[in-house]
């Protein structure tokens, strides 16, 4: 590594921002990350920021079991967040379906759809676990060890 | 060293690009700790700034179907190109840059371009959101601007010269009072910061004009925007604090005073609600009219 690319592999660990999507959640997943992102765990100690858009984003925190209308909406964000990028699934729903699995409506674990890197399991997570999930995820982006930048790698980009 | 080597240091070294760039990340940190401070988080490490600004060089840059993409990178480069010429020109302590007659003029046009450049992208992007935030930039910018030009203005009339050094050099009066006045209350809304931070309104309009922006250019934009930052603290301390000739003086004077100008921001930025654009203008064409007036009519007496 030259010293451009320990640089930015430093600064990849130190500013991870965050985008979240519900995919179908029902919210009590969602009111942890709101919980984390607030004033009592402060993620911006560690550099990490909520953004709005998906293009400013490191980091897709996904919740809830991947409805069949949230699924085109998911790979739409998914493909919008720049590489390199990693994807932390939030809550026991998106790695197993949890207490709807079975149900018509969802598609499916969602591993199936895009790469998971970290799974923070819980129904729903506390707070500081969502907050280490987006910790040890910007630690694979530095390392460049998250799922998506081990496949672009293999296709010879 | 000759009149070229000054402009190439002051454009490169200080207080231009790197000493311009260094002080706009600590400045920008010192708002975001002021910030978290107040609002009782612990808040970002000093180097945060400069780490968000490397690490978003690192990333792709997604350029929208439809979208020029020479306009995607031109746009964010020509903002930071201006911001950097902006601080060079002001005579912050140490600063090389040769003076002439009419470098406020010249100042005044490149404070504005990174405002433009912001608008234009918006409009560009081709994003609903984007193209919000810039009408909303371009009505604010017709507001803030009355009583910024007025405040700089009436400076000018008193000295009665247009170079930024003689400015500096008037004794402090009336004039300045009623001059700070009036930059003070454009301020905020040049920072797109509370009650004015309508164009960049997060909970509104995801990022405004810069939602569509990733990765290089958006590293550029947010450098800009961070030499804005420190083009007005320096714009304000030299023109209204007594920054003298000693150098032991001048330095603290000139840090310290930029220091708290963004204090104060942040703190009227966390105690306030954002305004809708009206509100915003309205303020701006009455009250700020007031403090232009004021500031034009004892520039005119004295």
């Amino acid at each position: 590594m030259n010293v451009f690319e320990r640089l930015l592999s430093v600064s990849r660990r130190k500013s991870p921002w965050v985008y979240c999507l519900n995919a179908g959640s029902c919210n009590g997943c969602d009111i942890e990350i709101a919980a984390t992102m607030g004033p009592r765990y402060d993620p911006e100690q560690v550099g990490a920021l909520r953004q709005g858009s998906p293009k400013h984003a490191d980091i897709l925190l996904v919740t809830g079991p991947l409805t069949l209308r949230t699924q085109d909406a998911l790979c739409d964000i998914w493909g919008q967040i720049p590489r390199p990028k990693a994807v932390v699934a939030i809550g026991s729903c998106p790695a197993s379906g949890n207490v709807f699995v079975g149900s018509p409506t969802i598609v499916g674990p969602l591993a199936q759809v895009i790469p998971v890197d970290l799974y923070v399991p819980g129904c729903p997570p506390r707070p500081q676990a969502i907050l280490q999930g987006c910790i040890q995820a910007a630690h694979l982006l530095a390392a460049g060890k998250t799922n998506d930048q081990l496949a672009t790698r293999k296709d010879g980009r | 060293m000759n009149a070229w080597g000054g402009i190439g240091s002051a454009l490169l070294l200080w207080p231009g690009f790197f000493g311009g760039a260094a002080l706009a990340w600590l400045l920008v940190w010192i708002q975001r700790k002021a910030a978290a401070q107040l609002q009782g988080r612990i808040g970002p490490p000093f180097y945060q700034p400069f780490f968000d600004f490397i690490k978003l060089l690192g990333k792709d840059t997604a350029v929208p179907v439809g979208v020029n993409r020479r306009l995607v990178f031109a746009l964010p480069l020509i903002s930071l190109v201006a911001a950097v010429c902006a601080v060079s020109l002001i005579p912050v302590p140490g600063n090389p840059m040769p003076s002439f007659a009419g470098d406020l003029v010249v100042l005044l046009y490149l404070l504005e371009m990174p405002a433009l450049c912001e608008v234009l992208a918006g409009f560009s992007s081709r994003s609903l959101y984007g193209q919000v935030g810039s009408a909303r930039e371009a009505v604010l910018w017709l507001g803030y601007n009355l009583p910024f030009l007025a405040a700089v203005v009436s400076l000018a009339i008193q000295a009665k010269s247009l170079t930024l050094a003689t400015l500096a050099a008037v004794p402090l009066g009336p004039v300045h009072l009623a001059a700070a006045a009036a930059f003070l209350c454009a301020l905020p809304a040049r920072l797109k910061r509370n009650p004015f931070s309508i164009p960049n309104a997060e909970q509104e309009i995801v990022a405004g004009p810069f939602t569509e922006y990733s990765g290089v250019p958006l590293a550029c934009f947010e450098l800009s925007h961070g030499l804005e930052l420190v083009a007005l603290a320096s714009l304000f301390t030299v023109l209204f604090l007594p920054l003298g000739n000693t150098f032991a003086l001048r330095w603290p004077l000139y840090l310290v005073g930029s220091a708290a100008l963004v204090g104060v921001i942040t703190l009227v930025a966390t105690a306030t609600a954002r305004l809708t654009v009206r509100h915003a203008f309205r303020f701006y064409w009455s009250w700020g009219a007031c403090a232009a007036i004021l500031a034009l009519m004892i520039a005119g007496m004295w």
